[in-house]
Formats: C-alpha cells, sequence, structure tokens
C-alpha cells in the first residue's frame, strides 16, 4: 500500500512539474512580443509538458502491470509532426514580411528558399 | 521484389507501429499491418528515390538521448528567459548554419533536432539547400549559437549518416 501511495505521490510530482512547464509555454505566447518568438513557445509546451504526461500515463500503467505502447507512438508522432507546422509557420510569416527584419545573408551565394524565384512543379 | 518493396525498412517499420498502434496479437492486424506496409511505401516511393543509409544505427539510439537530455535542459533555461528576462533585454537573433551535410535525411533529422531544443527554431533553408536559416529566442551572440549547433548535432549526424 505504501509503494503504491509513493508510486502515485513520484507520479503526481511528475505531472505537476510537466503542468508549470506547459503553463509557462503558453504565458511566454503571451508575453513575447513579436511573431518570431512566440513561434518558439509551442516547441516547449509539446516537449516537456506532453512529455511529463505521456511518460506518467506509460508508468502508471506499468504500475497496473499493462505495457502500453501507444506514449511512445504519441512521442514519435509529435516529435515528427512539431517540427515541420513550426516550420511552415516560420515561411509563412518571412514570406508575409512579419518575421523579424534583417535576415542573414545564406554564405551561399544563393537566396532563402521562402524568398527565392518560384520553380515551376517539376 | 524490388518494385513491390521499394523501401523493406520502411514496411518493417510501418509492420511494427502498427502493432503497437492497436495494441495487440491478432491474425486481422497482421493482414492489416501488411497491407498498410505494401501499400504506403508504394504511394510514396516518388518522394523517396534513394534508400536512405543509416551506417551507425547504434550511434542513432545515443543521439536521440543527448537530444533528449538537451531538451530538458533548454526547457529550464528558456523558463528562465521568458519568465525572468524584461521583455526589451531578450535579444533574439536569426543564425545562418552552413551546412557540411549532403543527405536529405540527415539534415531533416538536424533540422528537426534544433526546433525540437528549446530556443532555437529552424525557419528556412537556402535555395540551393546548402544552409539553414535558425532563429534563436535569446542569443547575445549569434556565432555562438551556429557553433554549438554544428559541434553537438552536426558532427554526431555526419558520423552516423555519412
Amino acid at each position: 500500500m505504501t509503494t503504491a501511495l509513493a508510486l502515485e505521490l513520484f507520479l503526481s510530482a511528475i505531472l505537476f512539474g510537466g503542468g508549470i512547464f506547459a503553463l509557462v509555454g503558453s504565458y511566454g505566447l503571451l508575453r513575447l512580443p513579436r511573431p518570431m518568438q512566440r513561434l518558439h513557445a509551442p516547441t516547449k509546451a509539446t516537449t516537456i509538458g506532453v512529455g511529463a504526461a505521456l511518460l506518467v500515463s506509460a508508468l502508471d500503467m506499468l504500475g497496473q502491470g499493462q505495457i502500453s505502447w501507444q506514449e511512445g507512438l504519441i512521442t514519435l508522432f509529435l516529435l515528427l509532426t512539431a517540427p515541420i507546422s513550426a516550420l511552415f509557420m516560420a515561411k509563412t510569416l518571412i514570406l508575409r514580411g512579419e518575421a523579424d527584419p534583417n535576415l542573414p545573408d545564406t554564405g551561399t551565394g544563393k537566396p532563402w528558399a521562402t524568398l527565392g524565384q518560384e520553380r515551376p512543379d517539376p | 521484389m524490388k518494385r513491390l518493396f521499394p523501401h523493406p525498412y520502411l514496411t518493417l517499420t510501418l509492420i511494427v507501429l502498427w502493432f503497437l498502434l492497436v495494441n495487440q496479437w491478432k491474425v486481422g492486424s497482421l493482414v492489416m499491418a501488411i497491407i498498410l506496409g505494401t501499400v504506403i511505401p508504394l504511394l510514396t516511393s516518388a518522394w523517396w528515390p534513394d534508400r536512405p543509409r543509416v551506417k551507425r544505427p547504434f550511434s542513432l539510439a545515443a543521439y536521440s538521448l543527448l537530444v533528449m537530455w538537451d531538451v530538458i535542459v533548454a526547457n529550464f533555461q528558456v523558463a528562465r528567459i521568458v519568465l525572468f528576462t524584461p521583455r526589451d533585454k531578450i535579444q533574439s537573433n536569426w543564425v545562418t548554419v552552413p551546412l557540411d551535410l549532403h543527405s536529405p535525411e540527415a539534415i531533416s533529422l538536424l533540422a528537426g533536432t534544433i526546433t525540437m531544443t528549446p530556443g532555437t527554431l529552424t525557419a528556412d533553408m537556402s535555395a540551393c539547400g546548402r544552409a539553414l536559416l535558425v532563429h534563436s529566442l535569446h542569443a547575445p551572440d549569434p556565432d555562438a549559437v551556429r557553433d554549438d549547433i554544428k559541434a553537438r548535432y552536426e558532427s554526431r549526424l555526419k558520423r552516423i549518416f555519412e
């Protein structure tokens, strides 16, 4: 009984910590002044906030004697999709001229892909 | 065989993924897994002309552990910036990261790593694919960010893929 209680306290602590990070991520969305800076907030909430919730869910199932793989899959899919949505939001901001000005030079002699000449579909 | 299964590893991954998704062993799931594992690689093969090569799969596992650790550490740093740095003191900067990597898989993995480690974000790529545009939330010294990305992530990915 005491071990079950200890496990629950431990899991609650992780969940609480993850919740704080998710909260900080959302607060950052409110507090940061420029669009490119606000884009940083969602990457935070998904990594630690969601990560903690998933870890606790998997450990809780394990405590009940069941192995649950779905949490691992959610983590994998999040890691695969989050950077792509962030990239597309950033590209949209650059194209609309709402990103921070003074883009640096590519250093390769070619422009950044978003601002380059449109290519016809191959 | 090669025309039916252009990407055997992708087929295998899809079958395993499907079983993890349904979370139980049934013959019906195996049939479904094999159907998906055959159809999806065929439908998407136009975007995968070459088979991705991973030279050191075990280093890739070590790399994911390193990234996971960095994500945790960087989360604390960014939380501190968001909560305690005055708004006008946050020095956001663009960073150009010239690439030594050539494999498209390695480059997308590097771009994903940069975005998932809080504080930096991949925003664009040069039209020729030889440089990444990275936005850093708080970087008084953009050159240090570039050197850090190249030393910590790119060099490891180069060993794994090339």
